[in-house]
């Protein structure tokens, strides 16, 4: 085995990530509703916002309507999904579970991925 | 009716044990492991104990009577036996709160571990476990930031966070050392460390460590568009000394610093963490000289007691073993004190050695951090016993990697987001644990070396200090 390295630079915009499962291979409209699954399982508040790639570290990104709160339909969330990503072509898109009692999110990842910069 | 003063030694129990004795909300409540001297009584040893952890002396003095001893003295109010063993059993003590001054975990423990432990008709003590009213709780600090803000800040939600404690422990220059840092944080780490005994040595003076940590730091968060941290340790041999290096830290616009609470000394601990709320800053915590002061099973003090003790000191992260790696742990112990750093309202649970109720208020919860000995392959045992409100600290298993740092980095990396997915996914990780990090290496070449690496690296040694249980 020769020695490898690891291979990011911050002239290439395939190095920058963006929190959890930025690591994994993009997730695959299957993987992606099991996820959903799993937010609506704990009763986390679903919501869907989106970025401008170039903005990405920024905390607040732009919202796709309101959280929807107590939604438990896995289709009518995958559905905002899609319609966010359709209506923001190139940007990132990225669901999260609002977890109400602890004042913070059970879950965040970007389930569409922009170009990145 | 006033009492009369009556000069002489009087047996502990006459006074100390009030087996009917109900417990107040407002109370502190001790459980001591006891082991008396051959022939002294279950009662008497108590009682013994409660009287010299209280207001207790060796012999009346008249000025007992010129208080109200039964207001002020802590009382045993109940004995059982310890599971397993014949010798010890456990002590139940209940204090009344005029004796503890608000605020002051410091007071508190130089009455309950000061000179009783010393007291010679005991043969060894250990604290298990305290009860600390919501009163008492709600006048001590608490964490700097807690575990929600922390995620807020650095950005990283829905996982345990990951970091790396830079080795060699010492000996480096501060460039390579933050060369060291820059590959683990460009690779996929969200936190770097400096190992405990990195303070200020003739090698690498504090000052240039953290200029070229910040460095690194600034180009990573640059490089993958994360945000990163190296907890900077401020530990230091004076307490001016340790502000100076904080007040630093905070200059160069980094986010976490660190401090060892047992070796720096909880007042100055507890000071760095209101600095660190006042400032803005993160505060990670490291444990050093614990295993001194917890692992014998019959004398000292149970590390689910230091476990409380920091959380009312205040620090945002607290090592806490990691179960499965190369440091001592018992599993259940283990469960048992990272839902006592983390959770707001805790139950007895004798299964996990919690002895008391404990409610915590609105006193933010602590990260535990897993460090020490871990790898790879640990990855699915530990995202199954920590879950996601705790930092997985890969030293070894990330600088170790045949690629070097990055590589190791981002094989953790993958790794553990595998096993977060899965998790969500509903599968077992622990069961499932190879198929699903064999499945993540094929996207990773960084993850397939790792796990060919430290594939049949194990530490499998039994417990020292084990939960009491029925073992015959």
């Amino acid at each position: 085995m020769s020695v490898q390295d690891y291979t990011s630079r911050l002239s290439d915009p395939a190095s920058r990530k963006m929190g959890t499962f930025s690591y994994l291979p993009e997730m695959d409209d299957a993987q992606i509703r099991k996820q959903v699954e799993w937010i609506v399982k704990h009763g986390w508040n679903p919501a869907v916002e989106h970025t401008e790639p170039e903005h990405a570290t920024s905390n607040y990104w732009y919202m796709w309507k309101l959280p929807m709160f107590g939604e438990t339909d896995v289709d009518a969330i995958l559905a905002e999904i899609k319609a966010c990503a359709e209506a923001n072509p190139g940007n990132h898109v990225r669901l999260i579970g609002y977890n109400n009692f602890t004042q913070s999110q059970g879950a965040n990842m970007v389930v569409v991925r922009g170009k990145m910069v | 009716m006033a009492k009369k003063y009556d000069a002489g030694v009087k047996e502990y129990r006459s006074t100390y044990w009030e087996p009917d004795y109900k417990v107040k909300d407002s109370d502190v409540l001790a459980v001591f492991k006891v082991i008396p001297q051959p022939g002294i009584d279950r009662e008497e040893a108590a009682a013994a104990v409660a009287a010299e952890s209280s207001t207790g002396t060796w012999t009346t003095v008249w000025t007992d009577l010129l208080t109200d001893l039964d207001y002020y003295k802590g009382r045993a109010y109940a004995i059982e036996d310890v599971p397993g063993s014949d010798d010890a059993f456990y002590a139940f003590i209940a204090y009344p709160m005029d004796l503890f001054e608000e605020g002051s975990v410091v007071n508190v423990f130089t009455s309950l571990v000061g000179n009783v432990f010393g007291f010679k008709a005991v043969r060894s003590l250990r604290l298990e476990d305290v009860r600390f009213p919501l009163w008492f709780v709600t006048t001590c600090f608490g964490p700097p930031h807690g575990i929600n803000v922390e995620r807020d800040k650095m950005d990283k939600y829905g996982r345990p966070l990951l970091g790396c404690t830079i080795k060699p422990k010492l000996g480096l220059s501060a460039k390579n050392y933050g060369r060291a840092v820059y590959e683990c944080l460009r690779g996929g780490l969200d936190f770097t460390k400096d190992d405990e005994n990195v303070n200020s040595q003739p090698f690498m003076r504090w000052r240039d460590r953290f200029d070229f940590c910040q460095e690194a730091i600034e180009k990573a968060e640059k490089e993958t568009g994360e945000r990163k941290g190296h907890y900077m340790n401020v530990t230091a041999p004076t307490v001016e000394e340790m502000y100076k290096r904080a007040e630093y830290a905070k200059e160069i616009g980094t986010p976490i610093i660190m401090s060892d609470y047992l070796t720096l000394g909880w007042a100055a601990h507890n000071s760095l963490s209101k600095w660190c709320r006042d400032n803005g800053m993160l505060l990670h915590v490291h444990r050093a000289m614990h295993a001194v002061i917890d692992r014998n099973p019959n004398h000292g003090i149970n590390f689910r007691v230091l476990t409380k003790l920091l959380r009312l000191l205040g620090g945002d992260h607290l090592h806490s073993g990691t179960v499965v790696g190369k440091l001592e742990g018992d599993r259940e112990a283990t469960l048992g004190w990272i839902d006592i750093m983390r959770d707001r309202y805790i139950k007895e649970d004798r299964s996990r050695g919690i002895f008391f109720d404990q409610d915590w208020g609105g006193m933010p919860g602590v990260f535990p951090v897993a460090s020490g000995g871990i790898h790879v392959w640990h990855m699915p045992a530990l995202v199954s016993i920590f879950g996601n409100d705790s930092v997985l600290q890969f030293g070894g298993g990330t600088l170790g990697h045949p690629w070097g740092n990055a590589a190791g980095a981002a094989a953790n990396r993958v790794a553990l987001e595998a096993c977060v997915q899965a998790r969500n996914e509903g599968r077992e990780i622990e069961k499932e644990g190879k198929d699903i990090l064999i499945n993540a290496a094929k996207h990773s070449p960084e993850l397939k070396i790792a796990m060919e690496t430290w594939k049949e690296i194990k530490f499998e040694f039994d417990t020292v200090d084990k939960l009491d249980t029925q073992h015959r």
